[in-house]
């Protein structure tokens, strides 16, 4: 189709919504933001006669090229590191997916814009193929790579694991709650226009670096959809700027999302581009330089700093404190090694650093080995089954295991940043103050003395360790979790990548351990005690390492 | 004179072995989804991309969900519609709809309605149209995009945040874009008539639409889909009533009768799309409702609450359908009747209740 008909067929497609005169539609999910009637219009023009055409063509690409991997044994050149590690992100990638499909009525509830309207209901049905499209490339991963495992219990790890649960609120995020912040600001403004650069162009773009043509191939074709939901995401944050009462609510949904955002992406993607590759060429870009480019220039300086014209506050300090915890306080390799403490209660390996991982890190993060690098020898040493317990539960290891955030849900790992306090009768901790703001002041019924009644609650057992302490870690790993291989005894997780059985981790080297959760105790503590514990705690790190009491 | 040539920064491919099959050790062969049982011995395609990606705390989301609207709800609550199962999670989409299915049969309909629509302008069929089918055509058969857009937009895209599985709410999503592109399909052959017929009035459709008596009962009962709250009631308003009631009637049982006496070989056409879409929607409907009828605990509440909102949303529908009626006067060749018509989609709406267990 012509551009010039395309733009003739998109006006006449507006000629179908009409005004209600008999019901209104239900207003299913509330929202505190209010919105007049505004003319605003969809640049890109979609209509569903050369949507459907186009995305089939897409799909006959990506189909052609897993015909292709797995034609030209693609699988004799993926790094074992790199493909573990997408156990866990195709685990968790899929449901935010879905649920950006599910949060489409919520927007569309709430925006009186049929131009809108029609983009979001095309943006709805992408993501059903964005979600499926993923599932079946994580099938494919698990037909043909060496390793199943952790593949194959795919969505039920992910409903599960601590460390899905991460994953999680980058989904549940979109469909809860208020339907302005949910599905405008935390799901478009902030997740997709910011946070798809570094998950669906740079992580690709490593995998391929390790052999792995696939999952760009996959991704680069979701991403291409992407830039039409930035289109329906901005022209709603636009019509919220025509109308004064939604100014403050949308700078409180700005610093919340971004932080989250970052808090948790940063995560797992920085992780999975730092620890899971194996090319380490010194001008490859690093995740802190991604981040940059991606983030910090072309989204904050570019999509972000501008929207200041409106008149609208942007959250530049915590745009600023996000890039101070990547590049100053280690973020990345913080969360990365508590990843690989934890890796009994995992359901992919991790791979051990060596000495030219160790010499990667020292030239792009400059102090990288004299915060980090011992720890890793250990773990190496530790990987070895020959007598001792998982890192986490060995001294030698000098790692304090973290307490964990209760709003991001990611460990308080910066330690001096950690906040304690007591919320809704409960001594909480935070990764930081602003994870603390979100969960005692944003996720309110008021904020700044106006009432909020229809903004989202935190809710859920949001601490892992809370649901199975005091529970042994065999009992755990068999029972509570699944994550056995099909022997009933070897463990899925493994603190390195070999393969020979004789080697592999199982139930006997966890059994008798206790799993305990850090705020339990910490609630079973006196004030006092609690204070002196969470200075000593504070004072402790990088890289874990207690202070001295 | 030779240029030295500065070796590339690239990745170094390195033959790593990692395919399936290199080594035999626990777990080496576990190459199936293991977390639910396929309906066959083999999952499906479908099954293995769709089941448990939405989780539930009744399976194995072991941290509840983590956020809550304001009232403390959260995730996919059963309490969103009045029906109840034993087990959400055995309902499975009869049209084994995923990516690959939506893309390619939505991308073969806007295809084929292209080409007949061009078919008809190469054999210059539309200025042969009889002129009183063209009164009908702009006012009448473009007013049903309305209804679909409505449907689309305000019922299937809604009623696919709330049901409690993966499964139910993709079913319903894909629902939604069917109508929505059976909308714009309709609305777009109608810019095609206004570039191919002196005189066409290719707006009239909206006044139709929202002002000509014959139409109101039919919108009010598309609004007020619109404005129910339970996912099931809407899909189950939707597809088992309006469908047949209005939809068939309207679709098949007119447009698809007559057009083609009156020198239009096209229209039913793009309508038989519509149809087909809807007969897709109703597979699914069936399997769900037959499913919720079939519950052991919970089936004969489920037939009571269904035959209520049958016995409501039935009258109005019967009522729009009846108002409906002067259309197939204004038409020349009077080739079908509306009783007969209304007929055929009763007896369709009673067959469709007999499978779903909600037997007269």
């Amino acid at each position: 189709m012509s551009r010039a008909s395309i733009t003739k067929a998109h006006q006449k497609i507006q000629e179908l919504s009409w005004e209600p005169t008999f019901v209104e539609p239900v207003d299913k999910y509330p929202t505190d933001y209010t919105f007049e009637k505004a003319p605003k219009k969809d640049p890109l023009k979609q209509v569903l006669r050369s949507y459907f055409p186009m995305e089939e063509e897409k799909d006959n690409r990506v189909f052609g090229a897993m015909d292709g991997a797995i034609r030209g044994n693609m699988f004799r050149q993926v790094q074992e590191r790199w493909m573990e590690w997408q156990k866990l992100f195709l685990s968790i990638i899929p449901f935010p997916e879905i649920s950006a499909a599910r949060a489409m009525p919520l927007a569309i509830n709430a925006v009186p814009n049929p131009e809108v309207h029609n983009g979001l209901a095309i943006q709805m049905i992408d993501e059903v193929r964005h979600s499926t499209i993923q599932m079946n490339l994580k099938r494919l991963y698990m037909n043909h790579y060496i390793d199943p495992a952790g593949f194959d219990l795919t969505e039920k790890g992910f409903a599960n694991c601590y460390a899905g649960t991460i994953g999680r609120q980058f989904g549940e995020g979109f469909i809860t709650g208020d339907a302005i912040t949910a599905a405008n600001v935390y799901l478009t403004i902030v997740a997709e226009t910011a946070f798809t650069n570094v998950l669906f162009v740079a992580m690709p773009g490593e995998a391929a670096a390790n052999g792995d043509y696939l999952l760009p191939t996959v991704f680069h074709s979701v991403q291409s959809d992407e830039s039409r939901h930035i289109s329906n995401g901005y022209s709603i944050i636009l019509m919220a700027l025509a109308d004064e009462r939604n100014r403050q609510l949308l700078e409180r949904d700005l610093r919340y999302a971004w932080w989250n955002n970052h808090a948790v992406v940063d995560a797992a993607i920085g992780t999975f581009i730092e620890y899971g590759t194996k090319d380490r060429r010194k001008d490859r870009e690093s995740y802190a330089e991604a981040w940059r480019r991606w983030i910090y220039d072309d989204y904050y300086r570019s999509y972000l700093v501008p929207l200041e014209k409106y008149g609208l506050t942007i959250p530049h300090d915590l745009v600023e404190e996000s890039w101070n915890r990547i590049w100053n306080k280690g973020y990345i390799h913080e969360v990365a090694q508590f990843f690989a403490t934890g890796w009994f209660a995992n359901y992919w390996r991790i791979d051990g650093m060596d000495d030219s991982d160790f010499e990667w890190f020292e030239f792009k993060y400059p102090g990288w080995y004299d915060k980090y690098g011992r720890w890793w020898e250990k773990y190496t040493e530790l990987s070895k089954k020959n007598g001792h317990k998982p890192i986490a539960f060995e001294a030698e290891a000098n790692y304090q295991y973290p307490h964990r955030c209760w709003t991001c849900m990611v460990p308080c790992l910066i330690r001096e940043d950690t906040v304690m306090d007591e919320v809704d009768g409960q001594v909480r901790t935070y990764c930081s103050q602003t994870c603390h703001w979100t969960d005692k002041v944003a996720f309110r019924p008021q904020y700044e003395g106006r009432d909020t009644p229809s903004m989202g609650r935190l809710g859920g057992m949001r601490e892992w360790e809370t649901l199975h302490h005091g529970k042994d870690l065999a009992e755990i790993m068999q029972d509570s979790l699944g994550y056995v291989r099909d022997d009933g005894h070897t463990l899925i997780p493994q603190p390195h990548l070999n393969l020979d059985p004789k080697e592999m981790w199982t139930l006997d080297e966890v059994r008798g351990i206790t799993l305990n959760s850090p705020n339990v105790l910490l609630n079973e503590m006196s004030p006092e005690e609690r204070e002196a514990h969470m200075a000593q705690y504070k004072r402790g790190g990088p890289a874990g390492r207690p202070a001295a009491a | 004179m030779a240029t030295e040539v500065k070796e590339r920064s690239v990745p170094k491919p390195a033959f790593t072995d990692a395919e399936a099959g290199a080594k035999e050790f626990p777990s080496w062969q576990s190459r199936s989804y293991n977390y639910f049982t396929p309906r066959k011995r083999r999952a499906t395609v479908y099954e293995d991309v769709t089941v448990d990606v939405q989780p539930d705390p009744a399976r194995h989301l072991s941290q509840g969900w983590v956020y809550e609207f304001a009232n403390g709800v959260g995730g996919y609550p059963q309490e969103w519609t009045a029906l109840k199962s034993s087990n959400w999670h055995q309902f499975l989409d009869p049209n084994e709809e995923w990516e690959q299915t939506i893309y390619r049969n939505n991308a073969n309909v806007v295809r084929q309605i292209s080409q007949n629509i061009e078919h008809g302008r190469t054999a210059g069929v539309y200025a042969a149209f009889d002129p009183a089918w063209v009164k009908v055509l702009e006012r009448h058969v473009f007013a049903w995009a309305h209804a679909e857009h409505g449907i689309g937009l305000h019922v299937y895209t809604p009623a696919q945040r709330d049901a409690p599985t993966n499964m139910i709410n993709n079913a319903m999503a894909v629902g939604a874009v069917h109508k929505l592109r059976f909308a714009q399909d309709l609305i777009l052959y109608n810019l095609a008539l206004s570039e191919e017929i002196d005189g066409f009035d290719g707006s009239i459709h909206r006044q139709t639409w929202q002002e000509d008596p014959v139409w109101q009962p039919t919108r009010e009962f598309v609004e007020q889909l619109t404005a129910t709250r339970d996912w099931a009631e809407q899909w189950f308003a939707t597809s088992v009533v309006f469908e047949p009631m209005l939809g068939e009637l309207f679709r098949s049982g007119f447009v698809m009768q007559v057009a083609a006496l009156h020198g239009d070989f096209v229209t039913p056409t793009i309508m038989g799309a519509g149809e087909s879409d809807a007969a897709r929607e109703q597979r699914g409907a069936r399997v769900l409702f037959r499913m919720l009828t079939d519950d052991a605990e919970h089936g004969a509440a489920n037939q009571a609450q269904l035959r209520q909102w049958l016995s409501t949303w039935n009258a109005a529908a019967e009522n729009a359908a009846r108002t409906l009626q002067p259309i197939w006067s204004q038409i020349s060749e009077k080739v079908v009747r509306f009783e007969d018509s209304l007929e055929r989609s009763k007896a369709r709406q009673q067959a469709l209740l007999a499978d779903i267990g909600l037997e007269a």
